[in-house]
């Protein structure tokens, strides 16, 4: 990437000044001076790339990388045709970079000239090809005007364009490629709902699909269930998803994404056997994971009970995940179940547990353990009581016997409580009794 | 109209067998009415002559007539005209009264009004104890008499006197104000007695009895439900997918506080709850509910030191006092002391290291006197499924049901089911 002259000295300046300086962002103070935001945005290309820069640049709270990152989308949109992400660019840096990267009031000008220009010939030939019936052309049409209101960040009227082609698609060829440009749009809208419907319509064509457009598709459904909280759902498509996706949909999502995402959510939500035979000998998904050396030890780890070196792993990689607009907002909800999975998994071979061994496997002190460990109790997921003097966990197996009987005693009076009143109440409907207002009769 | 001697000389004379008083009675429903009233103050020296037992149905007449004649009952003869009712109501024959039902609550009635006014409720109770009984064609019945019973309970603090007439489940209803009457005050008594999954259950009827427009008893009994259900479950279920519509519409907005309260509760502060009481405590007072409130107050922390029992072997008292939002750990002691004793959770403190030990429940279910209380509950259950069966099957030969349910499945059905049909007269086919 050329860099000019001015940058240099300015964000050599911003070092000077002090990288403590760090603006907070809402969330998380994250200090990510690891993330390499040249190598991290080479992976992506269209409008995700630029997605993803603006986002780093809002979220990161280190003044170098923000400039970088917008410096970089400055960049790539002036290669775009997007007014409106333009300005906002332009705003955000507010001159820090210097005048080449401030508003350019004559390049808006001429893009939005030759917009409008395209925009009417497209219109025109569409018309055209309305009144002539052809649906081929007409398809062809509605494809290319949703490609330009895409280009321009018209992303609603796009979405509207790519959908009226339905109507017009002949050949499944032509409904996959309709999906796969509804689902880009869909994705970049945050609308998941429509992504999900859609990779079911091109799942559902009768012709055999080209096993990248399949990775696509997994990938894609594995996204929408990440972003709509299905862990499970989400962790067994991107564990399917073939290997043949390689780079081919970096304007969605890279590789080594869906290692993370489909790592992560299988920790968080799979159980032991599932873990084992659909990540760890997964062939198919050991390729992604070699992508992401960190998690695939991370997993192992989780799996051979080192806990300790699991939770340091996932400590590691918390500041670059909450760098990614996909992954941010189930950071933290992830995190707490593969800790919580890990802790109850830690418990269940055993009658007691020192709570003091258990503290430093977990590297935490023993309150704050007996805290977690209560909560999880009271929760029901782990079957123990503490002993609180001494810091043992004993395992506690409910007396079955006993609590059939409780249960019995219960559901009888249960019963007779349900069928007095009930009775009671058929009574007063047999006789058909309306209750008038019969006023206050307080004594 | 005859005059008052012959009157009374028939009832002397037609007392004797059941032909002789229904006679008596054609002949006392014609004697009836203002003019006999009009001679109320005349009558009383008659009743002298008549005993009650024998002759409970002129008795009645004769009585009522002067009760409800309106005029100033001390006139006659002082509180002894309070005492005269009471005796007649102890001694009278039950089959003669229910010839005349609505005369006999009429005299209750004027009973309790009595009482009420001179401040005595206890002086009522047990002629109205008596009253019940007599009047229920059967055990399962309600009367007026039942609801005026339990307020005099109630007013007189007799608690227990209460719990007998509580005990026997009702099923058959004349007046639903009764019932909810009889719910509330019933709810009340066991309020009173501490006996609380018992309130708890005929506030729900009280509140989940059908009615088309809301009415104020079931709001006030919805004000208790919710602090009784508070103080028994922690929590306030919600409205059964039987409750009338008008009550699950607008219950909650007449006992605004109070569901605001349940809300407070179940965030599981105490100090939150305690400024929401205290705030609010001229509310509690107007409904006469604020020494329910605070037991609503105390139920909070015995319900979050349960909750520990289920979670730890061993803890320490001020880990006990940290976690229940308590002062000191003397607090807690106290606390903890106060529910070993009450059988609510079974520990041991160790004062030495501060520590309280929980334990499991120790009952093994394997005792006599468990053995005999599994058995008892079978019989009672078995009887009562028995009785539904019964219901059941009075219900579908029920005329009316047949009709109906005759109508929707359409003259002609594929199988002719003749069980079905044999009850139902053939022009219907």
């Amino acid at each position: 990437m050329d860099v000019e002259g001015e940058v240099p000295a300015a964000a050599a300046a911003a070092v000077m000044n002090g990288l403590g300086g760090a603006e907070e962002a809402s969330a998380a103070p994250v200090s990510a001076e690891q993330l390499d935001v040249e190598a991290y945005a080479a992976q992506y290309s269209g409008r995700t790339r630029l997605a993803r820069l603006l986002f780093i640049a809002d979220r990161c709270g280190v003044e170098a990388m923000q400039l970088e990152a917008l410096r970089m989308a400055y960049d790539e949109i002036k290669r775009g045709e997007d007014v409106q992400l333009h300005r906002d660019v332009a705003a955000k840096i507010g001159g820090r970079l210097g005048p080449r990267f401030g508003l350019d009031q004559a390049w808006v000008d001429t893009v939005t000239r030759r917009a409008d220009q395209r925009k009417e010939k497209l219109e025109n030939e569409l018309n055209g090809y309305r009144t002539n019936l052809i649906k081929e052309s007409i398809r062809m049409g509605y494809n290319d005007i949703g490609d330009f209101f895409y280009v321009h960040g018209q992303l609603s009227d796009a979405f509207k364009s790519y959908i009226r082609t339905r109507d017009y698609c002949t050949t499944s060829k032509h409904i996959v490629q309709m999906c796969m440009n509804v689902i880009l749009v869909s994705i970049e809208l945050g609308q998941y709902a429509h992504v999900s419907n859609y990779v079911s319509k091109a799942e559902q064509t009768p012709d055999s699909l080209d096993p990248i457009i399949v990775a696509k598709l997994k990938a894609a459904a594995g996204l929408a269930n990440l972003e709509t909280k299905k862990y499970k759902l989400a962790a067994r498509k991107f564990v399917e998803t073939g290997i043949e996706l390689g780079n081919n949909y970096s304007e969605v999502i890279a590789p080594q994404d869906v290692a993370v995402y489909g790592a992560l959510c299988a920790l968080a939500s799979f159980d032991r056997s599932d873990l084992k035979s659909k990540v760890i000998d997964n062939i198919n998904f050991r390729n992604f994971l070699e992508l992401v050396p960190e998690v695939r030890e991370l997993v192992n780890d989780f799996y051979a009970s080192r806990y300790g070196s699991c939770l340091g792993h996932l400590e590691k990689l918390k500041p670059n995940l909450l760098l990614d607009i996909h992954l941010h907002e189930h950071v933290e909800t992830l995190y707490m179940d593969i800790r919580h999975k890990a802790i109850i998994q830690y418990t269940l071979p055993f009658i007691s547990v020192d709570l003091n061994t258990m503290a430093t496997a977990f590297k935490t002190s023993v309150t704050m353990l007996e805290k977690e460990l209560a909560a999880l109790i009271t929760e029901n997921k782990i079957q123990a009581r503490i002993d609180s003097h001494n810091k043992i966990l004993y395992a506690r197996h409910a007396d079955q016997r006993n609590a059939t009987f409780q249960r019995v005693l219960q559901t009888g009076n249960d019963f007779e409580r349900d069928v007095k009143s009930m009775l009671l109440r058929a009574n007063l409907l047999k006789h058909d009794y309306i209750q008038k207002t019969s006023g206050s009769r307080k004594m | 109209m005859e005059s008052l001697e012959a009157l009374v000389a028939h009832i002397q004379g037609l007392s004797g067998s059941p032909e002789e008083v229904a006679h008596l009675h054609s002949l006392l429903k014609q004697a009836d009415g203002d003019s006999l009233r009009a001679h109320a103050a005349a009558l009383v020296p008659f009743l002298a002559h008549l005993s009650p037992e024998t002759h409970s149905l002129g008795y009645l007449y004769l009585l009522e007539a002067c009760a409800t004649s309106g005029s100033n009952l001390s006139e006659f003869g002082g509180g002894d005209f309070l005492v005269t009712i009471a005796g007649f109501l102890t001694a009278c024959s039950a089959d003669q009264i229910r010839l005349a039902p609505d005369k006999f609550l009429n005299v209750c009635r004027v009973l309790k009004d009595q009482v009420m006014q001179l401040n005595m409720p206890i002086r009522g109770i047990a002629p109205l104890r008596t009253a019940v009984r007599k009047i229920q064609s059967s055990p399962e019945q309600l009367t007026p008499v039942h609801a005026d019973y339990l307020l005099l309970c109630l007013l007189a603090k007799q608690y227990k006197a209460g719990l007998s007439i509580l005990e026997d489940d009702i099923f058959e209803v004349d007046q639903p104000k009764d019932l909810f009457l009889y719910c509330y005050y019933g709810g009340m008594i066991y309020i009173g007695l501490k006996k609380f999954p018992k309130a708890l259950e005929l506030l729900h009827n009280a509140v989940t009895a059908p009615m088309s427009m809301l009415n104020a008893i079931a709001v006030e009994a919805y004000k208790k439900y919710v602090l009784v259900s508070l103080i028994v479950n922690g929590q306030v279920p919600s409205f059964p997918k039987y409750t009338s519509v008008s009550a699950q519409r607008s219950m909650k907005n007449h006992a605004q506080f109070y569901v605001e309260l349940s809300t407070s509760y179940s965030n599981g502060r105490y100090t939150d709850l305690e400024t929401f009481v205290q705030a609010n405590s001229a509310t509690f007072q107007s409904d006469n509910n604020l020494g329910l409130v605070k037991q609503v107050l105390s139920s909070m922390y015995k319900r979050n030191i349960q909750r520990l029992t289920q979670t730890y072997l061993t803890l320490s008292l001020e880990d006990i006092a940290r976690s229940v939002q308590l002062e000191t750990p003397r607090d807690a002691e106290m606390h903890v002391l106060r529910m070993i004793e009450d059988g609510e959770i079974h520990a041991t403190i160790n004062q030495k290291d501060g520590m309280v030990s929980f334990h499991e429940d120790p009952e093994q279910y394997k005792s006599v006197e468990m053995v005999e209380h599994i058995d008892s509950s079978i019989q009672r259950l078995t009887a009562l499924s028995k009785k539904l069966a019964s219901i059941d099957e009075n219900m579908s030969c029920d005329p009316a049901y047949l009709m109906k349910t005759g109508r929707d499945r359409g003259r002609f059905d594929g199988r002719f089911d003749y069980d079905d049909y044999d009850s139902v007269p053939h022009k219907f086919f």
